[in-house]
């Protein structure tokens, strides 16, 4: 009989993490930022129909990177979750921080449990309101769980591009300024992104109970200048 | 709570009553459609609180869609203030007549599931899908329209794929018909309905439909004890909404009032002879 080979639980988290984290450096990355009236979300997605970035609930956004199947159930669950929360007590009673628990242990469940960790890095963004300041809560492929009130960066080169962003953000600036720093960020030194290269999304107070809206086309061409 | 999750082979889609359905939560037996226990409606002695007349109508750019807010429990007002007009999504409406209790719960589970649909697939269902998921509820309800609960809506909304506005009315086995102009269901609907076939013209604009609509509802409270008219009293006045390519919109209460303040006028100007 043989015995199979002892791998030290050190080694197994580490493969496991690094197999996510070469994953996800693949793909596009994301940035998340709140502006004067609600929060932005821009990510580096040439793609029209395949979405980075969705609509949760009324004042609730998603975003993922890394492996769009996987990120996209992960949308779908949240989407099913808050919708049954809000028909079972109310729309109010529908908050972000609860899902965002939810996905992190989901995540780390995964991880930890399943031969294959998830491939993602995923947002939940919440829009606040006179009581609450809004929320960026981001959420690793291992389930860790941070929640910031200024920016999020999601994907490969988060570090670098975390410093771009950085240098230029200001409290409470408005939509275009907010726009063409997150751009410039997500490009870099040796890129450029136009308007068909970015997918925009907007938490917006004052867009009525539906607070996401997508920023496209001539709308897009105008803030970016 | 947990995360909801399903084998690909389990998955209900975008499908918001197939979700509540696997997660089995509690919700009204319309949605569980359960052959068991539904409560014995008016044969047992219990009244239900009921709402009335629902009217819809089309215009040059769209449709108008208005309620009366009484609901009655036999013969007692139970409720003066009540919404029998939602808004279903941002391009189509819904209005109610029949069980107060499944009627606003059915209300309820439609704009969620049109919602749902919406955020799940990237897309808005067609009108005519609107309809067709409406009519489903309506005949899942149908074991307790058998036992005096029935509901019967009125839906409709802008089609913008074909640039118009579309009627569709409901009986309780969920049967749907496209109505080419308009209709009001209901116990004064029939009342409501005449008036409305009396003043109607194809392509009114939306200030003759608004006004129509309103008349159609005082004509149906004049000779419907079911059916509230405007209480000048407690300022309650009818909900009167449109549908255009810009979505839906209730009149302003305000201008609602003034039209009715104006019809009034002038019935006692002509000696109270209709």
């Amino acid at each position: 009989m043989t015995m199979p080979y002892y791998v030290a639980p050190e080694q197994v988290m580490k493969d496991r993490a690094e197999y996510a984290q070469k994953g996800i450096a693949r793909g596009r990355s994301l940035i998340a930022t709140t502006y004067d009236s609600g929060i932005l979300i821009v990510a580096d997605n040439p793609s029209r129909s395949l979405h980075k970035i969705s609509e949760i609930y009324d004042r609730i956004a998603f975003a993922g990177v890394g492996k769009y199947n996987e990120f996209d159930q992960l949308r779908v669950s949240g989407i099913r979750h808050a919708d049954t929360k809000g028909y079972a007590y109310s729309r109010e009673d529908v908050d972000a921080r609860s899902l965002a628990n939810l996905y992190a242990q989901y995540l780390g469940q995964v991880f930890t449990h399943e031969m294959k960790p998830l491939e993602v890095e995923i947002l939940v963004a919440e829009l606040g309101n006179g009581l609450y300041p809004p929320q960026l809560y981001h959420i690793a492929y291992e389930g860790t769980i941070t929640d910031e009130d200024r920016y999020a960066v999601l994907g490969g080169e988060t570090e670098s591009i975390a410093e771009r962003l950085e240098e230029q953000w200001a409290e409470g600036w408005s939509l275009p300024d907010a726009l063409r720093a997150a751009v410039g960020a997500l490009a870099g030194p040796d890129r450029t992104l136009a308007g068909q290269d970015l997918e925009v999304a907007l938490l917006a107070q004052g867009n009525g109970r539906r607070a996401f809206r997508r920023v496209v086309d001539g709308e897009l061409e105008t803030l970016l200048g | 709570m947990t995360l909801p999750l399903f084998s690909t082979t389990e998955d209900p889609g975008p499908d918001f009553s197939g979700l509540i359905r696997r997660l089995q939560v509690p919700v009204h037996p319309t949605v569980a459609s359960a052959a068991g226990t539904v409560p014995t409606g008016g044969a047992g002695g219990h009244e239900f609180r009921h709402g009335t007349t629902v009217v819809a109508l089309r215009f040059a750019d769209g449709i108008v869609m208005a309620g009366d807010r009484r609901a009655t429990e036999g013969h007692v007002i139970a409720h003066r203030a009540m919404e029998k007009v939602f808004p279903a999504d941002r391009y189509s409406a819904v209005a109610i007549a029949g069980a107060a209790g499944p009627a606003v719960e059915m209300v309820r589970l439609f704009q969620t599931q049109l919602e749902h649909y919406e955020k799940v697939e990237g897309v808005v269902l067609s009108l005519e899908g609107k309809a067709n998921q409406l009519g489903q509820m309506v005949r899942e309800h149908l074991p307790m329209a058998m036992q005096g609960l029935a509901v019967v809506p009125l839906f409709a909304g802008y089609d913008l794929g074909r640039g118009t506005g579309r009627i569709f009315t409901y009986d309780v086995t969920g049967g749907h018909y496209e109505e080419t102009e308009h209709n009001a269901t209901g116990s004064g609907g029939r009342d409501a309905r005449t008036t409305i076939k009396l003043g109607y013209r194809v392509g009114m604009v939306r200030n003759d439909a608004v006004e129509l609509a309103i008349q159609a509802l005082y004509e149906a409270a004049d000779e419907d004890s079911a059916t509230g008219g405007p209480d000048l009293i407690r300022g309650i006045y009818p909900l009167v909404a449109t549908v255009t390519a810009e979505g839906f919109d209730f009149v302003s209460e305000d201008d609602v009032a003034d039209r009715f303040a104006a019809l009034i006028e002038r019935r006692r100007a002509e000696g109270g002879q209709p």
